[in-house]
């Protein structure tokens, strides 16, 4: 007779076959029997958050920056209702998450037990899929099953909720098999004649764009190679969503920078003026394409998406390629190397004035501010830290806000995987916990979280795990004393009603940095701002350096929403021409 | 309309609406009926009536139909988010216009009245393969079968005879002919 194992041994056993080397969570009465299991087995690193929200941040940081699915183990009750945020911010920015909740005992389900919550039932709408375990029999095969769910297709987020009892009670495990076979909802049909179209749509293109998203980073760090290849061989400008930067190299000259609502000018020009968009990966959500009516109206539109529920979704494409990023481009590689060995220079004659409209629109510097010799000017706070540590491998989290665009904007990222940021929920406090992941999954390497005074304060918390487990984060801080974005959004649009959104009684973060056990930095003098960001990037430990910035600046270019692409507004430098004053101010 | 302000966007007009017949086999698990309707409510896609019911108990899988209305855009969506849900197996989408496609409701109506109402009643459900299925002096239970609109009308003429309550089924679909959904 085989070997009986309780339901907390299989949890580990399926986490032990699945090759999971740490787990985000915080005990609880309801997962006890789990976390009693633990010190069994010494392949998995439980790393101990101090709020649940934040075990499931450091489990993107860590899925994202890895491209390995992020583990959280929280308990029944709140610890569920906890990591819902993180789960719906997994969900829409399609990180790929296994959450293991514990729940109450069965026969208690229903009853209103101490700690207990319908956890399917509330994650329901922010997972791809959750199961309740009510049979110990069933508990493989679910575990499996979640993490092919969570890694396949669009990725996503998981939860299994494990009753105390499922815990505890005892069955035989079979040992898990590698399933090559497709579970029939991952969809990369496409089909040859689906390339060629796209290869002739390129062929007769005059004015075209590329615009890729997460999907490429999802697509794994081949497809950033493919891309870079499909992209050089073309000759085509691209522009790249928050989600997708770093897939391309952000200082290459093809590049012309991020699109959207604070978008580069020469970006969002080229997606209005286009004649054919090529969309990679991405899903034209509405901080892209801003006015649907008017967007991109003269273009034919491609969309490449491993989902096929995202297309047509908002945007109707002229051509539809459902498939995987890497595999299409690169099928698409093949073919124009192998058959249209001319279009490479032939295209590239016949994008040129393109080409020139493009310069023009960069000679504009949408991403310019006037820089000051008495204040830190945030984008020049930044600018500062990318020059400072470009030559090494970093890796950037942000919080939510303007802090987070002006990162978009100024840091360059030249590798995929390097850039964690909450686009598509906007979850301020996600920067600090998805360090902490980060770091986990590479501890030799440069973490930094680029964050606002305000958002940082909601998981500040974290830095305790961050002193616990000695990872060297460094909380980056542009404080501008008020909530930016908010605050912006209420000079320009709502008469300068600043209605709360200046936080009055400010921690000192220097001693608050003490106060956990790291170091304090603060600056608020340009002059010395590369020193003390070099002290920063020096320390061996976690920093938390307060950068105190012109709390006035407003971040520019913007498109402000309801208006299409070539309505935007630009920085101080072109203030004379763009004035927002009477009817255009009610508009924006 | 006042100023947009910080508006997120302003919504576009809006296309024409079409009614389409969804029908979705799924598995027979706790919670797969919460998921579709869910689905259904969260992204704000309506339901104007839904059937479910077990189909396959050797396989597990039940039948759901879902009568919907939509602009073309919205039931393309209906139909590709079903799709992603873990525990569908298939999704068939009809518009309601399709002939090939036959969609009947089952509905049981009970009158209250005197037997010459009652005989009145009787002689309206006549085209709508009538059951009498409980009878007093005073009532009438009929169960008949119909199409939703053709159901929709007889209530409303039903009324004035006695009609005191209804209970429908709402819509199922099949197709016509040998054929059978893949």
């Amino acid at each position: 007779m085989s070997k009986l194992y309780t339901g907390a041994e299989i949890v580990f056993k399926c986490l032990e076959d699945q090759k999971v080397e740490y787990i985000f969570g915080y005990p609880g009465g309801a997962v006890l029997p789990i976390y009693d299991e633990l010190k069994n087995h010494s392949s998995i690193k439980h790393i101990l958050v101090r709020h649940e929200q934040g075990a499931g941040h450091a489990a993107e940081g860590y899925a994202r920056s890895s491209g390995k699915p992020g583990v959280v183990l929280v308990t029944s009750g709140p610890g569920a209702t906890n990591v819902v945020t993180a789960l719906t911010d997994a969900y829409m920015d399609s990180v790929p998450l296994v959450c293991i909740s514990g729940q109450v005992p069965t026969h208690l389900i229903g009853t209103d037990a101490f700690q207990e919550c319908d956890t399917t039932g509330i994650t329901r709408p922010c997972t791809k899929h959750n199961w309740l375990v009510k049979d110990i029999k069933d508990l493989s095969k679910v575990m499996h099953e979640a993490f092919k769910v969570a890694t396949t297709g669009r990725p996503g987020p998981v939860l299994i909720d494990i009753p105390k009892d499922i815990q505890f009670a005892k069955t035989k495990y079979t040992k898990f098999k590698k399933e090559k076979k497709l579970n029939g909802k991952l969809h990369n049909k496409f089909s040859q004649n689906e390339i060629d179209q796209l290869i002739d749509l390129i062929s007769k293109a005059k004015k075209p764009v590329v615009y890729t998203g997460g999907g490429v980073i999802n697509s794994g760090p081949q497809a950033s190679e493919t891309l870079k290849e499909f992209v050089r061989l073309i000759g085509f400008p691209i522009t790249s969503t928050l989600q997708g930067l770093g897939a391309f190299p952000g200082d290459d000259n093809q590049f012309i920078g991020m699109l959207g609502m604070h978008g580069t000018y020469e970006a969002n020009n080229a997606m209005h003026d286009c004649d054919l968009l090529i969309n990679i990966g991405a899903r034209f959500d509405d901080r892209i394409t801003g006015k649907i009516d008017e967007f991109s109206p003269k273009s034919k539109k491609i969309h490449i998406d491993i989902d096929p529920s995202s297309i047509n979704k908002i945007i109707k494409v002229d051509l539809a390629i459902v498939g995987d990023v890497n595999e299409v481009i690169k099928s698409a590689v093949k073919k124009i190397n192998k058959k249209q060995n001319g279009l490479k220079n032939s295209n590239k004659q016949k994008i040129s004035k393109w080409w020139e409209q493009i310069q023009k629109w960069r000679t504009k510097d949408s991403l310019g501010f006037i820089n000051s010799d008495k204040e830190i000017k945030p984008q020049y706070a930044v600018k500062r830290l990318y020059e400072l540590t470009k030559n090494q491998d970093t890796f950037i989290t942000t919080e939510v806000g303007q802090h987070q665009m002006w990162a978009a904007q100024h840091y360059k990222f030249n590798k995929p995987n390097r850039w964690m940021t909450s686009g598509g929920l906007g979850t301020m406090g996600y920067g600090l916990p998805a360090a902490v992941g980060v770091q986990i999954a590479h501890p030799d390497k440069l973490v930094i979280d680029i964050a606002g005074e305000a958002s940082v304060l909601m998981t500040m918390q974290e830095m305790s795990t961050a002193v616990q487990y000695n990872l060297p984060i460094k909380i980056f801080i542009l404080n501008n004393q008020y909530m930016g974005m908010v605050r912006q959004w209420q000079e320009l649009l709502h008469e300068k009603n600043y209605s709360e959104s200046y936080s009055e009684a400010l921690p000192d973060f220097v001693k608050l940095a003490e106060a956990y056990g790291c170091k304090g930095i603060k600056a608020d003098n340009p002059l010395e701002l590369d020193d003390k960001i070099k002290e920063m990037i020096d320390y061996k430990g976690p920093v938390i350096f307060d950068c105190h910035v012109d709390p006035n600046e407003n971040c520019f270019p913007m498109i402000p929403s309801g208006k299409p692409h070539n309505q935007m507004i630009l920085g101080p430098n072109d203030k004379e021409e763009n004035k927002i004053t009477g009817k255009g101010k009610s508009l924006v | 309309m006042s100023s947009p302000k910080s508006a997120y966007s302003i919504p576009t007009k809006k296309g024409k609406l079409d009614t389409h017949i969804f029908v979705v086999w799924v598995d027979n698990e706790s919670g797969v009926l919460a998921r579709v309707v869910g689905l259904f409510s969260g992204r704000g896609y309506n339901i104007e009536s839904l059937a479910v019911a077990e189909v396959d108990a050797a396989k597990n899988i039940s039948r759901i139909t879902i009568v919907t209305t939509g602009t073309p855009q919205v039931i393309d969506q209906i139909k590709l988010q079903l799709k992603k849900l873990v525990p569908v197996h298939k999704v068939a989408d009809f518009k309601r216009e399709d002939k090939k496609v036959i969609f009947k409701e089952m509905a049981l109506l009970k009158i209250v009245a005197h037997k010459k109402k009652i005989e009145k009643c009787l002689k309206e459900c006549k085209k709508f393969n009538p059951v009498i299925l409980d009878k007093t002096d005073k009532s009438v239970v009929v169960q008949i079968t119909a199409l939703r609109r053709e159901i929709d009308k007889m209530g409303k003429k039903l009324k004035p005879y006695g009609l005191t309550s209804t209970s429908r089924t709402g819509a199922i679909a099949m197709t016509r002919g040998a054929e059978t959904f893949k």
